[in-house]
């Protein structure tokens, strides 16, 4: 596995950048454990200051240090990130899982309700929700509601593999071996299944911070935690880039467009290495 | 006098065309025969493509339910067969053997781990030494010990080893009947008479009865006790083995008689390779 | 004497591999020689991983990385034409494939177009060999069926309108429209039924005999070596270990691999016992020093584990490649 990586490392380019932008955003995000300042307190350091050698990144019209609450807000982004990602992937995957293996009737149902929620126009359902849940939104359950809005593509992807996956032989060898279905889901299927499971999670990654930056932007998500849309709506609202304060605007952008690149990267090279037939190349099949 | 142990009558699949199709295919049409308990036999039942043999061997092993006709397993009905503890019971007595063994394992997985999960589920042995002295026996059976298989993966070996390994998986919970699906047509030639000797040993030595599917007409010939010919889905001719195929009786086993190559060079080169006409 | 229609000497072909950190060398095509000569099919038999697939790849030149040839020749004769496939320029190999050298694959659904007419294929492959005006290419093409028995109309049907057997004849009919001086055959009835396999190879006895054509004619199935082949090849491992004509090859095989699996083969009507071979064919990335077939020899020695046996004429056309051939049967 090590060695693998290392490899990949040494030989694979856009993997390499991939990981070495990840690991930069990542690094920073680290840094917020280090911050002087909480996140939420204004006018500590002296405002509207360009980028300089006390402030690296300046500070905002808040009078916030921009370095610290970038690191705060660039880590809330993540985690929203991946908590997403886990969470609709749990969901596609038992789904996709038991409508491909199952077949007939719970096939049916479960796409019909999958088509749904494919079709369903995610920003407006999302503004919707933010007008009914007002008081008590939060980032968990934003989260949860995307998550919940976020697994039906994929869900429809792994579906068409474990239907192939049930006619192959060895899923029967699995039957008269006296496996039962969950078994043959878990340990013969899910190899199969996480290549795609896995590159689905990037662009999920990637899909579900961009939406949560354009929420923010426009306001519609909980404005007292720091991500990197609400810093950006912040930023909007002092109208950063008329008075000048280019600097509020620049640095979120570019950590995020970071972010993007290196997700991204590391998706498509990784692609060629799960992809389970070179695998097989690879073991000497 | 004790059930058959397996009594399959006039047994028809049909599979309906699609949604906009009214034709129906008609896989088996009307198939019997009749394998008796207590005595092992090696029951072959030879075709060519599309005669419908395949689709009579999963109906055999209850993977895929018939259209019409019955067919029962030591008395039992497979059709009544429901739930999970009766399957079980049922997969116990009855394995299976595919034909490509690269395709019968999981390339990702080891090939052992097949032979454990079949002594924990069909031979209900759980503690571990129970369990690999059960597999242990299963490959000795068939000519190998766990000491080769043992965390290997399906690529790491031959075709040869590969259908052993799958055979004696089947073995682990001592069936009562074995149906082979054309098991040796992907193997190579210099390693199919050990499959084949093999199959014919499990008959003598542990009294398994086999059904052997194929389209090879030499080794049903070399193995077999009984056979059946069929032909787009029913059966031409059937009874003694090296009867019927000594002397076919039928213009089509006349003609699949007729059509097999020996490996033996004529005097004159392609003498033998004479066009025949078309058998209705 | 004429010049043979194809030389092979020193035939080196490996698939190199250097992914993700593992490196491997398959060495599937180790030192081969052979020739054809016109007017003759010359069988090649081989077990899987024998490498005789990657063989016929190099001699057609259908070279793709990470397969690479290392060392040898291949050079064509077509009455006269000398070619060396891989030093041949791009134009000079389009111009032979197909005019003087074509295919006959296993798969017919591999050379027909599934979404176009026969008579696409057709035109594809051969119109610009033939050099005619359409329509009396048409007509060349029309009676070239008619003589191989097929249809005529045959011609306006889809591939899948058509049985397996009979697109493997339009295949066949295909691969000879241009009266190719050589043509290579890779396993064309494996994936046939019985009966429709013996009327294909009815078909390409009777071409292989009006054209004059050499056929190189891959599979595993002795049977229609046995047959069909006037010369056999037998390729293990990488190399080829005998070969002769095919009436002596199955009378009398000389080396052990060669013997054993002529007698392992079941004959309808023939119950007597057969052995197996023990063991199985070496892996190719890591093959047995030596000979490669000394794992499994009954007649192993010394010397067989330690070099590789050359090949050695030991009969009048039969040359095999063993330390201790069989002795000559006494007539």
């Amino acid at each position: 596995m090590g060695r693998t990586i290392l490899h990949l490392l040494r030989h694979n380019r856009q993997f390499a950048t991939g990981v070495a932008l990840l690991a930069m955003v990542a690094g920073f995000s680290c840094l917020s454990f280090f911050s002087p300042y909480p996140p939420n307190d204004s006018f500590v350091v002296p405002p509207d200051v360009p980028p300089s050698w006390d402030f690296p990144m300046g500070t905002t019209s808040r009078g916030q240090d921009l370095f610290w609450l970038l690191s705060f807000a660039i880590r809330n982004t993540l985690l929203f990130g991946l908590v997403v990602a886990v969470l609709s992937r749990i969901l596609a995957l038992l789904i996709g899982l038991v409508a491909g293996y199952s077949g007939g009737l719970v096939d049916r149902a479960l796409m019909s309700l999958n088509d749904t929620f494919i079709v369903i126009p995610l920003f407006p359902i999302l503004v919707l929700f933010y007008f009914v849940m007002r008081e008590h939104m939060s980032w968990g359950l934003l989260a949860l509601m995307m998550a919940c809005l976020g697994w039906a593509y994929d869900a429809r992807l792994i579906r068409s593999v474990a239907m192939s996956l049930r006619t192959r032989e060895f899923t029967e060898t699995g039957i008269f071996s006296g496996m039962s279905t969950r078994q043959i889901l878990v340990e013969e299927h899910l190899p199969y299944v996480l290549p795609i499971v896995f590159s689905t999670t990037m662009n999920n990654i990637n899909w579900s911070i961009g939406l949560e930056v354009t929420l923010s932007v426009l306001g519609f998500t909980d404005i007292n935690t720091p991500t990197i849309g609400v810093l950006i709506y912040w930023a909007n609202q002092h109208t950063a880039l008329v008075a000048g304060i280019w600097w509020w605007i620049f640095f979120p952008v570019l950590l995020v467009v970071m972010t993007f690149i290196g997700l991204f990267l590391l998706a498509v090279s990784m692609n060629e290495y799960i992809d389970p037939r070179s695998r097989l190349g690879r073991s000497g099949g | 006098m004790s059930a058959p142990l397996l009594e399959v009558s006039d047994v028809v699949r049909t599979y309906a065309g699609g949604v906009f199709s009214r034709r129906k295919t008609i896989a088996v049409d009307g198939v019997s025969l009749r394998l008796e308990a207590g005595r092992p036999e090696i029951f072959t039942i030879v075709g060519e493509s599309g005669s419908g043999k395949t689709t009579l061997a999963r109906m055999i092993l209850g993977m895929v339910p018939t259209s019409a006709g019955t067919i029962r397993f030591q008395g039992t009905d497979l059709a009544t067969i429901r739930g999970r503890r009766a399957r079980l019971a049922f997969m116990k007595q009855v394995q299976p053997i595919f034909q490509n063994p690269f395709e019968a394992f999981n390339p990702m997985k080891r090939v052992d781990r097949y032979l454990f999960v079949t002594a924990r589920r069909m031979a209900g042995l759980s503690a571990d030494a129970e369990i690999a002295e059960a597999t242990d026996r299963a490959l000795k059976s068939v000519g190998l010990s766990l000491a080769e298989i043992s965390g290997r993966f399906p690529h790491e070996l031959s075709g040869g080893q590969l259908q052993r390994v799958a055979i004696a998986r089947a073995l682990i919970s001592k069936p009562a009947l074995l149906v082979a699906d054309e098991p040796v047509s992907m193997i190579d030639a210099s390693l199919r008479a050990s499959i084949v000797n093999l199959l014919r040993d499990l008959r003598d030595r542990l009294g398994v009865a086999i059904i052997y599917i194929t389209h090879d007409l030499a080794t049903a010939y070399y193995i077999s006790d009984r056979i059946l010919i069929m032909r787009q889905g029913s059966a031409v001719e059937s009874g003694d083995a090296r009867s019927v195929l000594d002397n076919p009786q039928h213009p089509y086993s006349q003609l699949l008689k007729r059509s097999v190559l020996s490996p033996d060079v004529p005097a004159v080169a392609g003498a033998r390779l004479r066009p025949e006409p078309e058998v209705s | 004497m004429s010049e043979p229609v194809l030389a092979v000497s020193g035939l080196r072909a490996y698939y190199r591999t250097s992914a993700f950190g593992v490196e491997r060398e398959v060495r599937a095509v180790d030192d081969i020689d052979l020739t054809i000569e016109a007017n003759e099919i010359y069988g090649l038999a081989g077990e899987s991983s024998s490498g005789k697939t990657t063989l016929i790849k190099t001699i057609a030149n259908a070279i793709q990385p990470p397969l690479q040839v290392f060392a040898g020749s291949v050079v064509f004769n077509f009455h006269g034409q000398r070619v060396d496939i891989h030093a041949a320029a791009p134009r000079e190999l389009s111009a032979i494939r197909w005019k003087h050298l074509s295919y006959i694959m296993q798969g017919s659904m591999n050379v027909l177009n599934p979404v176009r007419r026969v008579r696409h294929s057709f035109v594809d492959f051969a119109f610009r060999h033939i050099g005619q005006p359409m329509p009396a290419f048409l007509a060349t093409v029309r009676s070239h069926l008619q003589r191989l028995h097929l249809a005529p109309d045959v011609l306006e049907a889809f591939p899948h309108q058509l049985s397996g057997g009979m697109r493997q004849r339009v295949t066949i009919a295909l691969a000879t429209v241009c009266r190719p001086e050589f043509i290579i055959a890779d396993e064309p009835t494996t994936a046939l039924d019985v009966v429709v396999q013996k009327g294909v190879l009815a078909m390409i006895h009777e071409i292989q005999r009006e054209l004059g054509s050499s056929i190189l004619f891959v599979t595993h199935d002795m049977s229609v070596h046995a047959n069909l082949a006037d010369r056999l090849g037998i390729m293990y491992a990488g190399r080829l270990v005998e070969e002769g004509r095919t009436a002596d090859v199955f009378r009398a095989p000389r080396h052990p691999y060669t013997a054993h699996l002529i007698a392992s083969l079941p004959r309808l009507g023939d119950s007597a016992p057969k052995q197996g071979l023990e063991g199985a064919p070496p892996n190719l990335a890591q093959p047995p020093p030596g000979c490669r077939f000394h794992p499994r020899c009954p007649r192993a020695t010394e010397i067989c584990r330690r070099e590789t046996p050359p090949m050695a004429w030991l009969a009048d056309g039969h040359r095999a490649a063993c330390f201790h051939p069989a002795a000559e049967p006494a007539t």
